[in-house]
């Protein structure tokens, strides 16, 4: 809006005042909308403020021992579990989730029927609730392959799940590259391959890495598909075919067994600052995009 | 000497179209085994119990090898019907205001809250409302506080992020020219948002509270942590209750042979509500473009 539009759009109190006299409904919809604003940014300051005040007070130094024990319900090796866990599952999903989004944005023809197949089964896996994931991971990853409760079959239960959301995030990183790039890189003689990792990756990076790093919030909040998949012994796995509690599933144990609800409170602490860390570096690194 | 230099980058090109295509055929693999898998191992069950008995049964005692999902059916429906009552009003106006009302300081801090709702961990917002619903709703309104009314507002907290983000990116696509020609014909700005912007944008709001419809049914964790659990019909809001996605989490770990096999059942009935809720998803995204 230029200054001059907004010169003669504003309007002052009295006016505003005079319009809500008029027609009162006016008012009852605007007192309506804020009082939702106020009521979703109080449900989060809410959620935000209890879990701190019940859990901080319980965050003691022994609870990041290096070891696991019924005295000291350390969560370290779940902490180790949940960095291991997605390590693993990036690093079988983000190659898949961005080749399958290149092939849809850069290769696929228009009004193509595979296209449309691949679309409707990213919107099923995206729909799909988290413990049926589990319940699959149970009955293929661990009985059908034989792979038992591991990490391994965790990781690939929770790679199919974040499939969709890379896929979807990356497509749309390499939509928002200008077609002048990849006309340009034509012209210069460039193949389609020598296009797509020269000129359109290195461009589409940040929305990509914001899918990423959206993946990763997924997967260390995630626990009712990992609790039949990759099981809840709290150590470090010595080898991809052991057991690994990651923290939300740590969590979930140590409320369930009823006993530590306190150290749970203080999981559950250390969780939230994990999420909040993540949600603001994804935020930093989209804001790059628009920036270019 | 130029031909073969041609000819290996043809090869590399389309090395690389294949490798692409394959990696594209993923989800439609995962898709596939997740319905082979699932269905292989319910439907047996399901045939074993007797369809009608599975999903009409009002009894689940996997003691007496009675099997009847009727409770938790009616759970899922129910938590879920309340959850969308409480979550939609305000989702929707919330997204009116992200939209349409607040000035662009107040959103800059607006929209990283509603992401960070959006990714706090179910587990967490379980505790929450262990901690704080469960106590509030057993001190205001009785019973025991795992309840119904109290998964339902919880859910109804946790769908709030679906239904704020979808509804205000269709807000904002509807055309500015619309809103102007409302003030234009001399309606207030609160009018013309809600009887000109609003109506436009009516399926992709409704879109967004499919989508949080999707998610609540599916939740798991943090409705176990507040539900009750107790498998039966319910007779009040207050009662505990059971839904299907918890009924799955409870039992799964010590359960063998056919009541293991009728949490699968139980499951594939989940799957199927979720595949018709999708596709409702799918077909108002598709009709709004």
């Amino acid at each position: 809006m230029t200054a001059a539009q907004e010169a003669i759009n504003r309007q002052t109190w009295k006016q505003r005042l005079k319009t809500y006299k008029r027609t009162p409904l006016s008012f009852v919809l605007l007192l309506l909308v804020c009082l939702s604003a106020v009521i979703t940014v109080g449900v989060l300051v809410m959620l935000i403020g209890y879990i701190l005040i019940r859990g901080i007070p319980h965050l003691t130094p022994s609870l990041f021992a290096w070891t696991y024990s019924t005295e000291n319900v350390s969560m370290m090796p779940a902490l180790i579990n949940t960095v291991l866990m997605v390590l693993f599952s990036l690093l079988i999903a983000a190659p898949v989730g961005i080749a399958s989004a290149i092939y849809l944005v850069e290769y696929a023809k228009r009004g193509n029927q595979f296209v449309g197949v691949i679309r409707v089964t990213t919107e099923t896996l995206q729909g799909i609730p988290s413990i049926v994931y589990g319940l699959f991971g149970a009955l293929f990853f661990v009985k059908a392959l034989d792979w038992g409760l591991s990490l391994m079959a965790g990781a690939f239960t929770l790679a199919i799940m974040i499939l969709p959301l890379i896929m979807r995030t990356t497509e749309e990183a390499l939509k928002s590259v200008p077609d002048s790039y990849r006309e340009g890189a034509f012209g210069l003689g460039a193949g389609r391959v020598r296009t797509v990792f020269r000129i359109i990756l290195p461009t589409a990076v940040p929305g990509i890495l914001a899918g990423v790093i959206l993946a990763i919030g997924r997967i260390v909040g995630e626990s009712a598909a990992l609790i039949f998949s990759a099981g809840t012994i709290a150590a470090v796995p010595g080898s991809v075919f052991d057991s690994a509690r990651t923290l939300s599933v740590h969590m979930y144990c140590l409320y369930s067994e009823g006993l530590y609800t306190d150290q749970a409170a203080a999981t559950a602490v250390i969780l939230l600052l994990i999420v909040i860390a993540i949600n603001w570096v994804s935020n930093f690194v989209a804001k790059r995009i628009s920036r270019g | 000497m130029e031909t073969s230099r041609y000819k290996v980058l043809q090869m590399r090109e389309n090395a690389m179209h294949v490798l692409f295509l394959t990696a594209a055929c993923a989800s439609v693999l995962a898709v596939g085994l997740i319905c082979i898998f699932l269905f292989a191992n319910g439907i047996p069950a399901m045939a074993e119990i007797g369809l009608f008995d599975f999903l009409l049964g009002e009894k689940w005692k996997p003691g007496n090898d009675i099997y009847g999902i009727m409770p938790m059916i009616l759970g899922s429906i129910y938590t879920t019907a309340g959850a969308i009552l409480l979550g939609v009003p305000v989702g929707v106006l919330m997204a009116i205001f992200m939209a349409r009302f607040c000035p662009g300081k107040l959103y800059k801090i607006l929209k990283p809250a509603v992401d960070l709702l959006a990714g706090i961990p179910s587990i967490v917002y379980g505790f929450f409302g262990l901690i704080v619903l469960v106590p509030f709703v057993r001190n205001h309104f009785g019973g025991d506080g795992q309840s119904m009314l109290t998964a339902s507002i919880l859910l109804a907290i946790m769908i709030l992020p679906s239904i704020i983000s979808v509804s205000e990116s269709s807000l904002r696509a509807v055309p500015e020219s619309y809103y102007e020609g409302g003030l234009a014909l001399g309606a207030s700005h609160e009018r013309s948002v809600f009887f000109a912007v609003v109506p436009a944008a009516s399926s992709g709001i409704l879109a967004g509270i499919i989508l949080g419809v999707g998610r609540a049914i599916g939740e798991t964790m943090a409705v176990m942590m507040v539900v009750g659990n107790q498998p039966r019909v319910p007779d009040s809001l207050l009662d505990g209750i059971r839904t299907l996605t918890t009924n799955i989490v409870m039992e799964m770990g010590y359960a063998t042979d056919l009541h293991r096999e009728a949490l699968v059942a139980t499951a594939v009935v989940l799957f199927v509500f979720v595949l018709m809720i999708n596709l409702a998803f799918s077909l108002l995204k598709r009709k709004e473009r």
